[in-house]
């Protein structure tokens, strides 16, 4: 099975492109190594034509001469998986951030590419298998347990066909490269099962019974999100906004409060300062699920913007692999990318080097179908040991101008269940967070009822409609029960859909609280009130507003809310018996 | 002695194409011409093909020129020598002193780990409402101010780097107008910070390729500086020059434009450029205050739109005052709760109650009667927009809050502005 490694020389340069002309076996996507004095760095073979390679370089080409010597490894692009992947920082090519920073300072320096999984580490086994078994890739021999999580020890994966266990090791503590246990195929041929495995990243993991479908709805403790534009557990979602709109501080807020085992964040493409309140300040939040730190159950991939565009590319394949992984142990995983314009932007920068023909805003043709199968990667599915695992996907999109009709925007919405939109209207109205209300989408299943969330919708409308009605014709010319309809339209989206991420009770509303929280609202929203003039009405709706939002900020069952919960009751109560 | 090569065989735009080998990608050249001798560098490898870009242009260039490769890469001087000096788009002496060669470093080295950057801390003080007030400068943030021509971006910038606390000032000029860099020089060295100060300037009139190296020269520097425990504040502008610089060599070189003209990779290269703000662990800071100037007022045209993706916000300068709408330092956050208590509520506040203003205005101009309320507003605004917004104001900010708390009970009541009741008590100003 190994191939032969082999030297070829380079013809061309062309920023973080080189030519090369081959004359032996070459394999699209294969993992070569060009070398630049000392430093060996990695490339990709992305397109073989004559007796012309052309390959992306992860890192600066600065330096290359024609001439030079690239080494092909005949293996593609691979991820290490096994224990301990859980709380690393990794670069788009799953190089270890920390320890490379311990190695070589304060710079990315090129050419330096560390293990990804710590190999003295101990990890204490339990084996479930036992000589003689007959297994296929992805059984599991036995565990390990990385913090709350059982990780299993598969054949790995990318084996083919049967094997027969020739030992299995008994319990007690490893490091990831001992043998677990050794199989012999069908020609009796044996091989060693280790901890880890490898993985080639654009492949993905298909090896499960059957893909079901998503209907769970994965809790993020986000009130707009959960109640009215629901994320299911195995689904897909995007949230596409301007600049300045809070894509990541609404990433940030699903990666803390989402209801999932495994949380991987790829940041892809952004800015760095937002990975480093990541890196900072996970290790001191706590899992409300699991009492531990966040960082237990997160994995971050970190390609920001002024990281290698290539790596870059390949990071959100890395990230989904690593998902893909843990979704084999029956975990529930959720991948956010942020943002998948950036890995757009980079396959156009490798499109526009290659010379290919361009599509629309010079994005390859092949973009929509690269997206599409990227989300495909998403599902929930019924392994074959019974067990259900999924990954969600969650990408942010950043479209050039801020306008939804772009390639990439557009691309993702064909493909995804859920489409969060974030306007620049709502942000800077301050009105966080800023998903629109009336634009945004979802076809996963609510958590409250679904009449009940259609009229909800409905004054929101209508609301909207008074609202641009008024600003023509004034507010004396306004109905009154128009205008009702505006103020309750306003209620409901500053007491329900505004949610203050940075407060400790109102930046995650738990299930339970956000179905009572919206019968009470949905309460006011079908209360008939009658009011003596506009003003008195405005008045009514402002008190009731600050009572809610009030309450928002305090603990559930706690004396504070029970005290508001009456004064709520009390003011409405008057307001109904202005009811002629 | 390295290799000298004749033959050039296309030369377009600013880019010579010539027949040679063992060039290095990235490596720079000597091209000797009737002109004199321009330094080139290496931008794509073909075969023995090699194509580079002349800094001094290639107006003037014949088939016939040599070519002497240097082996080595485009550095500058990281040394201390540097302050108090002026240097053009090549890293030469502009103001007749000697060259400075010690401490060569590359320019445009690798991106700094995240794991080794820190949360940004610590405010820098403008004494400028608009920015101390509402939209706070963190060491290491990255900023651009958005404008359109013929605002008073330079000044700005310059008023900035003089009342702000930072060791060093690098000042990156890119298409500058001659008359704007003797300002910038004469500013400095009247309020005596000149010897803190490093320039790199590229005039308009000197060729455009040149512009391309002032970030790399600057941050370069700048690197160098904040890797001994300085606190650097970079100046650059204007980034638009360099993008269109960027855009130039990318059509000569036959690359599929992106939108509307510029390369597809020019967030990457911006991003490249902006990201090396940086606060070090257990080192200096590099802080990045740009100006990118946007064709009609676009916000949505690529330079500033691929620039809001990649900064820490934006200051919005219209009318010769920092608009309030549009401008956003998104890591004020992170100092604003640490300055005075009522910091974040004055800042709120005072914005909602500007927004108010703002929509009575448009009330006002469509006719509609002005109520007891929108003549509030009303006269909030006017004193908000002359003594908060005009640039002229020159107050720290416990000061400015004061202000803002005299101009809000001048014109409310207490139940009037929005905020908790314990900072009205403890801060409203009883009226004489």
């Amino acid at each position: 099975m190994e191939q032969e490694k082999f030297l070829e020389p380079i013809v061309g340069v062309n920023g973080n492109m080189i030519t090369v002309e081959y004359s032996g076996r070459i394999m699209q996507n294969e993992v070569a190594y060009a070398s630049v004095g000392d430093a060996r760095i990695k490339c990709e073979v992305i397109r073989v034509r004559g007796k012309y390679a052309d390959l992306q370089v992860f890192e600066s080409t600065n330096g290359l001469k024609v001439g030079d010597m690239v080494e092909f490894t005949g293996e593609l692009l691979s991820v290490e998986l096994g224990p301990g992947l859980l709380t690393q920082v990794y670069d788009g090519l799953q190089n270890p951030l920390p320890l490379l920073a311990e190695k070589s300072g304060f710079f990315l320096q090129r050419g330096i590419y560390l293990r990804a999984l710590d190999r003295e580490r101990l990890w204490h086994f339990t084996p479930m298998a036992q000589t003689g078994d007959k297994v296929l890739p992805g059984d599991r021999i036995g565990f390990v347990m990385e913090g709350v999580v059982k990780h299993y020890i598969m054949v790995p994966l990318s084996w083919r066909g049967e094997y027969v266990l020739q030992s299995v090791t008994g319990e007690g503590d490893f490091t990831i490269d001992d043998t677990m246990a050794v199989a012999a195929d069908e020609n009796g041929e044996t091989f060693k099962i280790t901890m880890t495995q490898h993985w080639p990243v654009k492949i993905p993991i298909s090896d499960y019974a059957e893909k079901l479908l998503p209907e769970t709805p994965l809790i993020t403790c986000q009130r707009t999100i959960d109640t009215f534009f629901p994320v299911a557990t195995g689904g897909t979602f995007c949230t596409p906004g301007p600049f300045g709109a809070g894509k990541t501080v609404l990433q940030h807020a699903i990666s803390q409060n989402a209801e999932a085992d495994v949380v991987v964040i790829a940041a892809c493409g952004e800015r760095a300062g937002e990975v480093v309140e990541i890196l900072r300040e996970y290790p001191d939040l706590t899992d409300p699920r699991t009492g531990r730190s966040l960082m237990d159950r997160s994995i971050i991939i970190c390609n920001t913007s002024s990281m290698p565009v290539s790596a870059r590319e390949a990071s959100v394949y890395t990230a989904v692999t690593l998902a893909e992984y843990y979704r084999q142990m029956g975990l529930n995983t959720l991948l956010l990318a942020d943002s998948t314009s950036r890995w757009a932007q980079a396959l156009r920068e490798m499109s526009g080097r290659l010379e290919e023909i361009p599509g629309e805003e010079a994005f390859p043709a092949y973009l929509e179908s690269l997206i599409a199968s990227f989300y495909e990667r998403a599902g929930l599915v019924r392994l074959r040991s019974g067990d259900t695992g999924s990954i969600t996907i969650g990408g942010s999109v950043s479209p050039a101008g801020g306008n939804f009709e772009e390639p990439v925007t557009q691309a993702t919405l064909k493909v995804v269940g859920a489409f969060l939109g974030l306007s620049r209207e709502r942000s800077d109205a301050r009105r966080y967070p800023a998903i629109h209300p009336l634009d945004s989408w979802s076809k996963y299943p609510s958590i409250v009822d679904r009449q009940q969330l259609a009229f909800a919708r409905g004054i929101l409308h209508r609301g909207s409609e008074v609202n641009q009605m008024m600003k023509v014709i004034g507010e004396e010319g306004t109905a009154m029960e128009d205008f009702v309809i505006y103020l309750k339209s306003e209620f409901l989206d500053y007491t329900y859909l505004q949610q203050n991420t940075f407060d400790e009770i109102d930046g995650a509303t738990p299930a339970e609280r956000q179905k009572q929280m919206f019968n009470d609202v949905l309460r006011v929203l079908k209360t008939a009130f009658t009011f003596e003039d506009k003003e008195a009405a405005r008045k009514f709706f402002l008190e009731l507003r600050q009572l809610f939002t009030d309450r928002n900020y305090m603990a559930l069952e706690s004396a504070e809310y029970r005290d508001q919960s009456a004064l709520i009751e009390k003011l409405i109560s008057t307001g109904s018996r202005q009811d002629a | 002695m390295r290799k000298v090569y004749h033959k050039i065989i296309k030369i377009s735009g600013n880019v010579i194409t010539v027949e040679a080998e063992g060039a290095a990608y990235n490596e720079l050249a000597e091209v000797t011409s009737a002109r004199g001798v321009s330094l080139a560098q290496v931008i794509r490898l073909d075969g023995n093909q090699v194509s580079l870009q002349v800094f001094a242009g290639a107006r003037g260039i014949s088939t016939g020129d040599q070519i002497r490769f240097l082996g080595r890469e485009m550095t500058v001087s990281g040394s201390e020598a540097l302050l108090g000096r002026v240097f053009n788009g090549r890293g030469l002496p502009r103001d007749n002193r000697p060259e400075v060669n010690d401490e060569p470093t590359a320019i445009g080295a690798p991106s700094v780990n995240p794991a080794k950057r820190i949360i940004p801390r610590n405010m820098i003080r403008t004494n400028i409402p608009m920015i101390d007030v509402f939209n706070t400068l963190v060491e290491s943030q990255k900023l651009p101010i958005f404008s359109v021509a013929g605002e008073p971006y330079n000044e700005l910038l310059a008023r900035i780097a003089l009342q702000a606390e930072v060791d060093v000032i690098i000042l990156g000029g890119m298409g500058l107008k001659y008359d704007d860099y003797l300002i910038f020089k004469r500013t400095l060295d009247e309020h005596g910070a000149l010897g803190r100060t490093v320039m790199f300037v590229h005039t308009a009139a000197d060729p455009v390729v040149e512009c391309l190296m002032v970030p790399d020269m600057s941050l370069a520097v700048a690197e160098s500086y904040a890797l001994k425990g300085k606190r650097v504040l970079v100046l650059l502008t204007d980034m638009t020059n360099f993008a269109d610089a960027l855009k130039e060599i990318a059509v000569t070189m036959e690359q599929i434009p992106a939108t509307r003209g510029y390369p597809g990779d020019l967030y990457s290269q911006l991003a490249g450029r902006y990201e090396k703000a940086v606060d070090f662990d257990s080192a200096g800071s590099i802080t990045i205050l740009a100006v990118t100037t946007m064709p009609g007022d676009d916000v949505t045209h690529p330079v500033p739109d691929n620039t809001g993706y990649i900064t820490e916000g934006q200051f919005y300068l219209k009318g010769g005052r920092i608009e309030p709408f549009g401008s956003l330092s998104r890591l004020k956050q992170q100092v604003n709760g640490r300055t005075r208590s009522d910091h974040r509520a004055i800042m709120d506040a005072m914005i909602r109650l500007f927004s108010d203003y703002r929509s009575t205005l448009e009330k006002q101009s469509m006719g509609f009667r002005m109520s007891a309320w929108d003549e509030k507003l009303l006269k909030y605004g006017k004193r908000f927009e002359n003594e908060m917004m005009d640039l002229s104001v020159n107050i720290p900010l416990e000061a400015a809050l004061d202000l803002g708390w005299e101009i809000l009970a001048d014109c409310f009541e207490r139940n009037e502005v929005g905020i908790k009741t314990d900072l009205i008590e403890e801060y409203w100003p009883e009226r004489a």
